[in-house]
């Protein structure tokens, strides 16, 4: 099913009653995650790191954004769901959040999706795992569970810094 | 900033400063004795336009001191006081107070007025003693009281002349801040006036505009001056008035400038009072005279350190596109290779002109100094006198800022140690005034500063005396001249026999030491015993960019500011002693110095046991800390693209900042000082990190 189609559907069963969000969606350790379009400043492939000494586990390093030092995090250690080392063909997202840049290392980006955003509920708490504390929603879309990153929570504090 | 008020208010104090600058110009040159009646005017203008801007803004303070400043300088202007030695003095006290003033202004405090009360009374006797002078008898329907003065002009007795002037201000010459009064009191002053006034609009009082102007005048004066003069008086509210000068009768036609055609002979010599234009022949009020000095544009600095980055950007990928020209095997007399050599040229030069807008002339901090050397004189009792060499040469705006605090300890501790009391000085035979000389040049890419006096020089015995007192020294330590000279720097030491209100408040010249170095720059120190102490710094000329020592950590490329490095050294097992269960010191020549595995120092990878083959990096740290640095190889010793990491990420231990290398990839740059304290402390790494995954 195209994009086209399922916007029209959903616009339909909103019947215009909520405001439209579009979400960037990809994946991270085989998890479908989605962030905000408007935070999002570009897409590139994956390229070396620079790694930062007695930095947290999950900042890759920092990388060349034209002339900028862009600190990488990757995802899916971020959200300890994998640890995989990074492959040529991931991603890097560059996102901004909290007045920072940020590239986020995602396995792949997914699409572009156009919803109503009463359609996002909020995570569910579930003990046992601080998933949704870096989630600000999740929907679901034909069968697929996309949860929303809360952008502003994947940063590294300053205190895992230094 | 999107308040446009506040952006104003901002671009006002930045003017401000500028004036200021000009100002103390002005009165240097006054001072030593080159101030014709240009400079004169300029310093006026100067005192005249902080006043105007200050009104605009309701400060009142400043509009309050400027004022009385202002009098006074007019009174010079006039020429009716004759300038000494004193005033002088005055007038730089008057320029350091309104410096304050506007200081305080800016940052929305008030001074006290009775610190400045004094200074106030005498500028305010000055103007009051030209309004006591005898005067001639005067016209004056505005009931103001004010005293014409006859005045001496340089050039012969002119025939008497009448003008009739028209003047109506519009509204900008009230909110500037001028007053029409001066302006009338003015053209009263060069020969007799009747002034009359009429409303520009016949409008009642319910309908105007409480700030827009309803009032104009017409003079009829009676003078011996030239057009000219009588356009002089206009000078300052020239565009925002309406003036006409018409000549309505005389003889004169001297004056080139007013090719003025009289005006009809039936005209009665009292013209009637309101007239709207008598004569057909008006001098039209003059263009603004081409600004004879330099154009600048303001621009904000954040533009200005993109157009760096971007450079910077430039530069790297200028280097990659060459690495791959080569790697392409491109011949080197060929086209593309000619080409990309003029690219390189060209992206050099662009470089170069960048950071040179980032430079500024160090005129400003100098003049900053200069109120400095007056201030402390006066605190010490001492009669000093400020030289001045290579105001022009241009440093980094950074460098400039942080340089003030430095360069002020130095200038208090030449006149409050270096230069000896006027009886000592009388018995030395020398000038009793002592001179400090601040000088500044460009030497081999870097910039010199130089503070010198002509004192007495260093102490050296007591230097000693004090550094074993304090135990810096033990006292049978032989130490050559220069490295007596070079305690001073040591931290805690203060020479001064009692603490006076200017040095030897337990900041030393450490502080001063290590504030160079965090500039990149070093200090030195020469004296000549009887003739005085010079102190040198070398700074870089921008903080943009740095000198480094590119090496390798296991996989990691780093670069080391070469400053930090005093030698390299391959290391031996031999030379090497274990000291502790997993430290080792390393024999450098008579000394032990620690050795440090950066590699294990940043993470990378578990100490080594074996040292035996690897390079060592000997830092040489400000406060006299050693240590040897072990890495993995020396790849390249090149200038590198200073980026922070602070704003992108954080500031990370042991890293001042990151670069970008020639293959786009960045390096991080050592902090070589924060490094080894750490280590010293023994702090272990914040989270031991296995780094595996940064492929």
């Amino acid at each position: 099913m195209s994009l086209a189609q399922r916007t029209k559907t959903d616009d339909l069963q909103s019947a215009n009653t909520a405001e439209q969000i579009e979400l960037l969606t990809f994946h991270a350790g085989q998890q479908e995650y989605a962030v905000d379009i408007m935070s999002v400043r570009e897409i590139r492939g994956w390229t070396k790191t620079t790694s930062l000494p007695h930095a947290p586990s999950f900042v890759h390093g920092v990388i060349n954004l034209r002339g900028t030092v862009l600190p990488v995090i990757d995802l899916a250690r971020r959200l300890e769901i994998s640890d995989e080392p990074p492959q040529d063909r991931d991603a890097i997202i560059v996102v901004d959040a909290i007045g920072r840049t940020v590239g986020l290392r995602v396995d792949s980006v997914s699409d572009i999706l156009t919803l109503p955003s009463d359609e996002l509920r909020l995570p569910p708490e579930i003990a046992g795992t601080d998933a949704q504390d870096f989630l600000s929603a999740i929907t679901l879309i034909d069968e697929r569970m996309v949860r929303v990153l809360d952008l502003s929570s994947v940063m590294p504090e300053d205190e895992q810094i230094s | 900033m999107s308040d446009p008020m506040q952006e104003i208010r901002a671009s006002f104090f930045i003017e401000c400063d500028e004036l200021l600058e000009a100002l103390l110009d002005g009165l240097e040159a006054m001072s030593n004795g080159g101030g014709d009646g240009e400079t004169v005017n300029v310093v006026f203008r100067a005192v005249h336009s902080i006043k105007g801007g200050a009104g605009a803004f309701g400060l009142d303070q400043l509009v309050e001191f400027a004022h009385a400043f202002e009098s006074a300088m007019d009174a010079v202007r006039a020429g009716q006081i004759v300038v000494d030695d004193h005033h002088i003095a005055l007038f730089f006290q008057g320029g350091d107070t309104l410096a304050d003033l506007v200081r305080h202004s800016r940052e929305g405090t008030e001074l006290d007025p009775s610190s400045y009360a004094e200074l106030r009374a005498k500028l305010d006797a000055m103007s009051a003693e030209v309004a006591d002078a005898p005067s001639a008898p005067s016209a004056d329907p505005a009931g103001d009281g004010f005293a014409p003065i006859a005045l001496d002009f340089d050039f012969g007795p002119d025939p008497e002349r009448r003008v009739l002037i028209t003047f109506a201000p519009d509204t900008e010459l009230y909110q500037s801040g001028n007053e029409p009064r001066l302006i009338l009191r003015a053209l009263n002053a060069l020969g007799t006036a009747e002034i009359t006034w009429s409303l520009t609009e016949n409008t009642s009082l319910e309908q105007m505009d409480p700030e827009a102007p309803y009032l104009a005048w017409e003079i009829t004066l009676q003078t011996a001056s030239q057009i000219s003069k009588i356009e002089e008086v206009f000078e300052f509210v020239d565009g925002i008035c309406h003036y006409q000068i018409t000549e309505i009768d005389g003889t004169d036609h001297e004056d080139p400038a007013s090719s003025v055609t009289l005006g009809p002979e039936s005209v009665d010599d009292t013209p009637p009072p309101v007239v709207k234009q008598t004569a057909p022949t008006a001098i039209q009020a003059p263009a603004p005279a081409p600004n004879a000095q330099k154009s600048t544009v303001r621009v904000d600095l954040d533009r200005i350190d993109r157009l760096v980055n971007l450079v910077g950007e430039l530069v790297i990928n200028q280097s990659m596109l060459s690495q791959s020209v080569v790697e392409a095997g491109v011949a080197s007399h060929t086209a593309v290779a000619s080409g990309l050599e003029e690219f390189l040229q060209l992206t050099r030069d662009i470089q170069d002109s960048v950071m040179m807008i980032r430079a500024q002339p160090v005129k400003s901090l100098f003049q900053r100094m200069g109120r400095i050397v007056r201030e402390a004189s006066a605190d010490v009792g001492k009669s000093v006198r400020l030289d001045v060499i290579g105001e022009h040469t241009e440093i980094d705006k950074t460098v400039i800022e942080r340089l003030a605090d430095p360069l002020t300890h130095m200038i208090r501790n030449s006149i409050d140690h270096g230069i000896e009391s006027s009886e000592q000085r009388r018995a030395s035979g020398k000038d009793e005034t002592g001179v400090v000389t601040l000088s500044a040049s460009h030497r081999s890419g870097r910039v010199l500063i130089e503070v010198s006096d002509d004192g007495g020089g260093i102490n050296r015995e007591k230097v000693r005396e004090i550094a074993e007192k304090k135990g810096l020294v033990s006292p049978d330590q032989v130490l050559s001249d220069a490295e007596t000279d070079g305690l001073l720097f040591l931290p805690g030491f203060s020479t001064a026999d009692q603490v006076s209100n200017l040095s030897g408040r337990g900041v030393g010249m450490d502080v001063v030491k290590s504030s160079i170095a965090s500039l990149g720059g070093r200090i030195s120190i020469a004296s000549t015993p009887g003739h005085g102490t010079k102190l040198s710094i070398s700074l870089p000329l921008t903080l943009a960019v740095l000198d480094g020592m590119v090496i390798r950590s296991e996989t990691e490329t780093l670069v080391v500011p070469l400053g930090a490095i005093s030698e390299t050294l391959t290391l031996r097992r031999e030379d090497i002693r274990p000291y502790g269960p997993d430290a080792q010191l390393l024999r450098v020549r008579d000394t032990l110095v620690p050795l440090m595995d950066l590699a294990a120092q940043l993470g990378y990878r578990p100490p080594l046991k074996d040292f035996e083959g690897s390079i060592g990096l000997l830092i040489g740290l400000e406060d006299g800390t050693q240590a040897a640095l072990v890495v993995d190889a020396i790849e390249d010793q090149r200038q590198v693209v200073i980026k922070g990491l602070e704003q992108s990420y954080g500031s990370v231990p042991g890293i001042a900042a990151a670069t970008i290398l020639g293959d786009g990839q960045i390096a991080l740059i050592l902090d070589p000082g924060d490094l080894i304290h750490r280590a010293a402390k023994q702090t272990p790494p914040a989270t031991p990190t296995p780094l595996e995954g940064a492929a």
